[in-house]
Parts: C-alpha cells; structure tokens; sequence
C-alpha cells in the first residue's frame, strides 16, 4: 500500500510543478503591479509553442529526388536531407536531439521581450482600473493569442519528443533502498519536478538575495513610499513582468514532452492555475507554490481507482471543490496575508 | 399609463418591440433575414440581458453562467423527453430548475466579492461541466448530448392519446416550431425579457442594485443587508440564463456539455461589455453583432476574398487575401478577441457608449454653447 500512495505522490509531483511555475508568474504580476493577469496561461502556451518553432527550424530538410532509385511502392524516391546534420554533423543530430532543452535558451528573450511588451503597451494602462477590467482586457488578449497560434500552427496539438537519452523510467524505489522495479517513475518527470525546483528557488534568491529583488519586495509592501524614496520603482515591476513571463514561458517549455501543446493549452493551464493562486492565497509567493503542489498531489490521489470507487467523478473536480471549500473557509487563501483581498 | 412607465421607457420598450419584430424584414439585406440566425438573436439576446441585470446592475462579474444556460437546455430536454412535446411546461421547468440551481450556487458564491466571486461561479461551472461529462452521463448522456428519440416516455403526451412519428420535435399547442414560427415564439421572450428587465432597472429594487455596484461598504453601513438583494438578481439572470438555454432546447432539440464550458461564460461576457455594461439595449445589441459576424465572417472563404481584392493588383491582391483570411473563417474569433479588446481599453462603456459620444459630439457641434456632462461622480 505504502508503495502505491508514493507513487501517486509521485505522479501529482510534474503536474503540481506546472501548476507551482504557473501560480508563481500569476501571483509574481499580482502581488507587485495588482493586475489579475488571465492572459498568464497564453504565456504558458506561447513558451510551449517557442520549442515547437524551434525544433521546427532544426529538423528543417531538403527534399530531393532520386531519378535511379524507386520507393518500395514505385515511386521515385525522396531523399531526405535534414540542413542542420549536413551541416554541422553530429553536432547537429546532438541539436536536433536536445531540442526541447536548449528552446529554453531562445525562449527566455523572447518570453523577456512578450512580457515587457504586453506590460508597456497594454496592461500599463490597467492600474487605475477595477479587476473586472484587468480580466476582461487580458481575457481579450489570451483569446487573442490563442487564435494567432491556431491560424500559424494549426489546431492539432504537435508532439514534441525528449531527448533519447532521458526516455525510460527511472526505478526511484531502489534508489531509496526498496524492492527494484516498485517505484518506477518516467525520467522526463523528475527532470521537470527537478527544473520546477531550480527555477522556484531562482525566483525567490533572486528576491531574497539581491538588492534589485529587495527593492521590489519593498514596492510590493508598499509601492508609494518607495516610490518617494526615488527609486523608479514601475521599471522594475515592469521587469518582473518579464520575469513572470519567463517563468511561464520555461515551465511550457519543458512540459511539451508530457504534453503534446496545441492552441487551447493555455486556457486549460489557466484556469486550474488561478483556482492555484487563490488556494495559495493572492500575492504570497510561498502560498503559490505550496497550493500547487497540493493540488497537484491531491489530484493524483483523486484519480486513483479506490478514491473514485468511492466518490465518483471526484478526479474531474477535486480542484475546483477544494478551491470552493477554501475560498468559503478561509478567503484569503493558505498563506496569503491577513488584510489581502479578503473579502 | 404615466405611473406605470415613463414615457421615454414606453418609448424605448415599443421601439425594441418594433425592431425586434420586424427583424426578418430588415435584417435581409444583410444576409441575416433567416430564421435559423434570427432565433439565436433571440436567445442570446436573452441570455445577455439576463447577464446584465447581475453584471451590469450589481456588479458582480460572474466567469460561470453558462452553466445556468446548460442546466436550462437539459431541463428543457428532459421535459421534452418525459411530460411533453410542447415548449412551454418545457420552459418553465427550465426556468424552476436553473433558478434553484442559481439559488444554491449564487447563495454560496455570494459570501465572497471582485475577483474572489469570479473564480468561485467560474469553479461551479467548470465543476458542473467536467461532472456533466463523466459521472452524470446518465443524465446528461456525456459526450453525444441530449437528444429525443421515438421511445421517449412522454407521460402527459401519452395520456393525451397523442402518437407521433418520425422524429420527435417541439411544438407549441400542436405546432410545430420551426422556422419563423420559432423566431416569433423566441422573439416574444426576448421582448417580454427585456420589458422585465426594464421594470427591474427602473424599481426600487433596481436602485438597490445600482447601489451594490457604486459603494457596497456604504450601503451596509445605512444598515441595509446587500446580500438577499444581490442574491435575488443572481437567480433572476440565472433564471434567464436558464430560459435562454431552453429555447435553445426548443430550436433545435439537442443539449450537449459543452454549452457549459467556461469559454461559453466568457461569450456573454464579451456581448454585454461589447454592447455596453449596464444598459438595457446595449447587451442585446452586443449578442446581435457577435452572433452575427460569427455567422458571417465564419463562412467567408479564400474564393470569396479573393472576388473582393480583385481590384488590386496581382501581388498586392494576394497578400491581402493571405492576410485577411486569417481573420475569417475558422479565424473569426481573433477578430473578436482584437475587437473585445479594443473595446475594453478604448471604449470600456461598449458600443453604448460610443453611439453616446457621437451623439454627444453632433449636439456639442449643433449649438455652439458646450453642456457640462450631466453625470455626476459620487464623492469618494
């Protein structure tokens, strides 16, 4: 029994992780610029989508004909060339291999670049508003982003393999001293709880122990007064938009593997995340990451066969139950601080 | 007459009668004059309306009223399949069950305000959805949605000695309720929706709702307790919702899931802001334009741009062509999402507003002395 339970916990850990990086982004906007970003999960899909383009330009090819050769059906036969081995060799196919790991040194400009963009041109304007408008003005722009990937990539989702090496389950059982071939876990999940970790504990060093991060926990308490202190404190939020969408754009990144992405995959992520933010409670970091964990966990063990047998159909809402319960409960989340939007 | 309504609602209620009436006549050369496009105007020209009376009146932003809608159409579904073929016990069950349906989860979702409430009915919705799907299929027959079939108990039709053949559909009082039979019979709804709408905006319950929306804190401190009157407008519009999904129901007897989605609560929200938030007209004008360029711009085609650009030249007539076609077609919901959000950060009061300011600037360039708005803001 105890090898099942761990395996679940297991199996809600990857999914947790996306929920966690997601949460993170959502709250990072929240908590320093006070806008309710519903176009967060279009970041998620657009970084997913940066690894789609880029193995697209890696596995580019010439087609040639060969007049002497026939296929085994008589057709001439097509000589596949793909550019990127031809010219760099082995190196190349190295590339080709590792192409989902090394989209993320490509997404992080570009997702820096959308995140500074969209703040400056558009959510900018927002501050002043009510959350009623921030949500309908960034629920336009993720429906926005959503339509111009289905019009360039199509509305199927498009697999992306991992690399060879990193396929095959890893056996985490014997590893911890028990029975061989229990606990057996695909590598590519724990390479993504592993990169969730490095990435969350980045954001929060980099919060902690560097003077900017300071400065924008300062402004998240209290934005006027360091404003006054004549620190250009809206820059700096600006960049920590960017940041956030770095973030999301990472965590899709690496979660196209376990997920084939298509055009619907941020408003998927989305709203499962925000019901994240809210159970974590609104603007607290630690909140965001702990509740998604949870509830990724927590889904996990909801979709195990004994769970269902006794509440059906508690997998296809546990999220949303638990959501309810500490909205009901505890308005301002598990973490979240006292006087935070409670209300 | 004059204390029942004032003349400018009596004014505004027979024009919208008129319009709507008459829809078939003028939206013809439009390519809109057909029944099938026009009972849709009709139904999420109610749905919306019904969303206003919550959003635009209260407030309170609900991410979740598709659900009332679907709740309607499988009521009504169900009615068809068990009492009776005619629409309108159909009806009222629809409007009793996603009534007490609005009841149960506004009573909950309304503890909490703002961003909180959204997510609150946008989690019951997402909950109904996903639940619709698996575990209620007895109910809600999951994935091939709803349908009537011949076996159908039909009590009430049964005791009746009426029998049918062929494929079940609605009727009213032994009509059948197709074509511009089921436009009139959706449009009288829509007219006496929106004339209850007007009645509510107008009474003193109304005010109290306005008053909700401008200073909730305020309220309670002049010792009144909010919550019953926002609750009693979340089942009001989730009674509309409910009667919206039943007339879908009527029109074309089949109720599947995905009515429920929470895109499917995202659209009404588009058509109220697009239209223009709290106004009476302005939801029911949003749901006719999305609806509309849904039907139009969806069915547009490469040939058909093409025909269109042909007065460029070669090239330039190609690259507009390529560039145009993404907007339509399969492609029309970015031009709705570039459209909602220009209208949210340009013209956040929707259309409503924009015919206002133009109407405004005609008068302003009519007689040259300039009146001061005539809205004043409460003092803070």
């Amino acid at each position: 029994m105890f090898e099942v339970i761990f395996l679940q916990f297991l199996n809600g850990l990857d999914k947790g992780a996306a929920y966690a990086l997601i949460a993170l982004g959502l709250t990072l906007v929240f908590g320093t610029l006070g806008v309710v970003n519903f176009a967060h999960g279009a970041l998620f899909m657009l970084g997913a989508f940066c690894a789609v383009t880029v193995r697209m330009f890696l596995t580019m090819e010439t087609v040639t004909i060969d007049p002497e050769k026939l296929s085994p059906w008589g057709a001439p036969l097509e000589v596949r060339e793909p550019l990127v081995q031809a010219w760099l060799g082995d190196f190349g196919a190295v590339l080709v291999n590792y192409s989902v790991p090394l989209s993320i040194l490509i997404t992080i400009p570009i997702m820096l670049l959308v995140g500074i963009g969209l703040e400056r041109g558009i959510i900018k304007h927002f501050y002043k508003r009510s959350h009623a408008e921030q949500i309908l003005v960034t629920f336009g722009l993720a429906i926005v982003a959503q339509e111009v990937i289905k019009s360039v990539f199509g509305p199927n989702p498009i697999p992306q393999p991992m690399p060879t090496d990193l396929r095959g389950a890893a056996d985490i059982g014997a590893w911890l001293g028990m029975q061989a071939n229990v606990i057996t876990y695909p590598v590519w999940r724990l390479i993504y709880f592993i990169f969730a970790g490095v990435v969350i504990g980045g954001v929060f060093a980099f919060l902690q122990f560097t003077t900017f991060g300071m400065v924008v926990r300062a402004g998240m308490a209290d934005r006027e007064t360091v404003g006054l202190l004549g620190i250009n404190i809206d820059r700096r939020f600006t960049i920590m938009f960017g940041l956030a969408a770095v973030v999301a754009g990472m965590a899709g990144v690496m979660y196209t593997p376990l997920l084939p992405p298509n055009y619907h995959l941020g408003m998927d992520f989305l709203v499962l995340s925000f019901v994240v933010v809210v159970v974590g409670g609104m603007g607290s970091l630690p909140g965001a990451v702990a509740a998604g964990f949870l509830l990724g966990i927590l889904q996990s063990f909801a979709s195990m066969n004994q769970v269902k047998a006794i509440f059906p159909g508690i997998d296809q809402i546990i999220i949303y139950l638990v959501a309810v319960i500490i909205l009901l409960v505890r308005p301002r989340g598990l973490m979240g601080r006292r006087g935070v939007m409670e209300a | 007459m004059t204390t029942f309504m004032s003349r400018n609602d009596l004014f505004l209620f027979l024009g919208f009668t008129v319009v709507v009436l008459a829809m078939p006549i003028w939206l013809a050369p439009f390519g809109a004059g057909y029944p099938d496009l026009l009972q849709r105007f009709m139904i999420f020209g109610i749905f919306a309306v019904g969303f206003n009376i919550l959003f635009g009146l209260t407030g309170y932003l609900s991410f979740g009223h598709a659900a009332f809608f679907g709740v309607g159409s499988y009521a009504a579904v169900w009615s068809f399949k068990l009492l009776t073929l005619d629409a309108i016990p159909a009806m009222i069950f629809a409007v009793v069950i996603s009534g007490l349906f609005a009841l149960v989860i506004g009573f909950l979702c309304l503890r909490r305000s703002g961003i909180y409430f959204s997510i609150l009915t946008l989690a019951f919705a997402q909950m109904s959805y996903n639940l619709a799907y698996s575990v209620l299929t007895p109910i809600t027959n999951g994935e091939t949605g709803l349908q009537l079939t011949l076996a159908d108990s039909r009590v009430l039709d049964a005791a009746m000695g009426q029998t049918f053949s062929g494929q079940p559909v609605p009727t009213l009082l032994g009509q059948q309720l197709g074509g511009y039979a089921g436009f009139y019979f959706c449009a009288g709804f829509l007219i006496l929706a929106f004339f209850i709408a007007q009645r509510i905006a107008g009474s003193p319950f109304g005010m109290m709702l306005k008053a909700i929306k401008s200073n909730q804190t305020r309220m309670q401190f002049t010792g009144f307790n909010t919550r019953p009157y926002a609750l009693s407008a979340f089942v009001i519009s989730g009674m509309y919702a409910g009667l919206a999904g039943a007339l879908l129901a009527v029109t074309d007897p089949l109720a599947g899931a995905e009515r429920m989605q929470w895109t499917a609560s995202g659209e009404v929200v588009l058509m109220t802001i697009l239209g223009g938030v709290g106004t009476l007209v302005g939801p029911v004008i949003g749901a006719w334009i999305i609806k509309y360029f849904e039907n139009i711009l969806s069915a547009l085609n490469d040939n058909i741009l093409a025909r269109f650009w042909s007065f460029l030249p070669e090239g330039a007539a190609d690259f507009m062509v390529t560039i145009t076609s993404k907007f339509v077609g399969d492609g029309w919901h970015l031009t709705l999402g570039l459209a909602f959000v220009i209208v949210v950060i340009f013209l956040p009061g929707g259309i409503m507003e924009g015919v206002r300011r133009i109407a405004a600037a005609f008068r302003r360039s009519g007689s040259s002395s300039a009146k001061p708005s005539a809205r004043t803001q409460p003092a803070e």
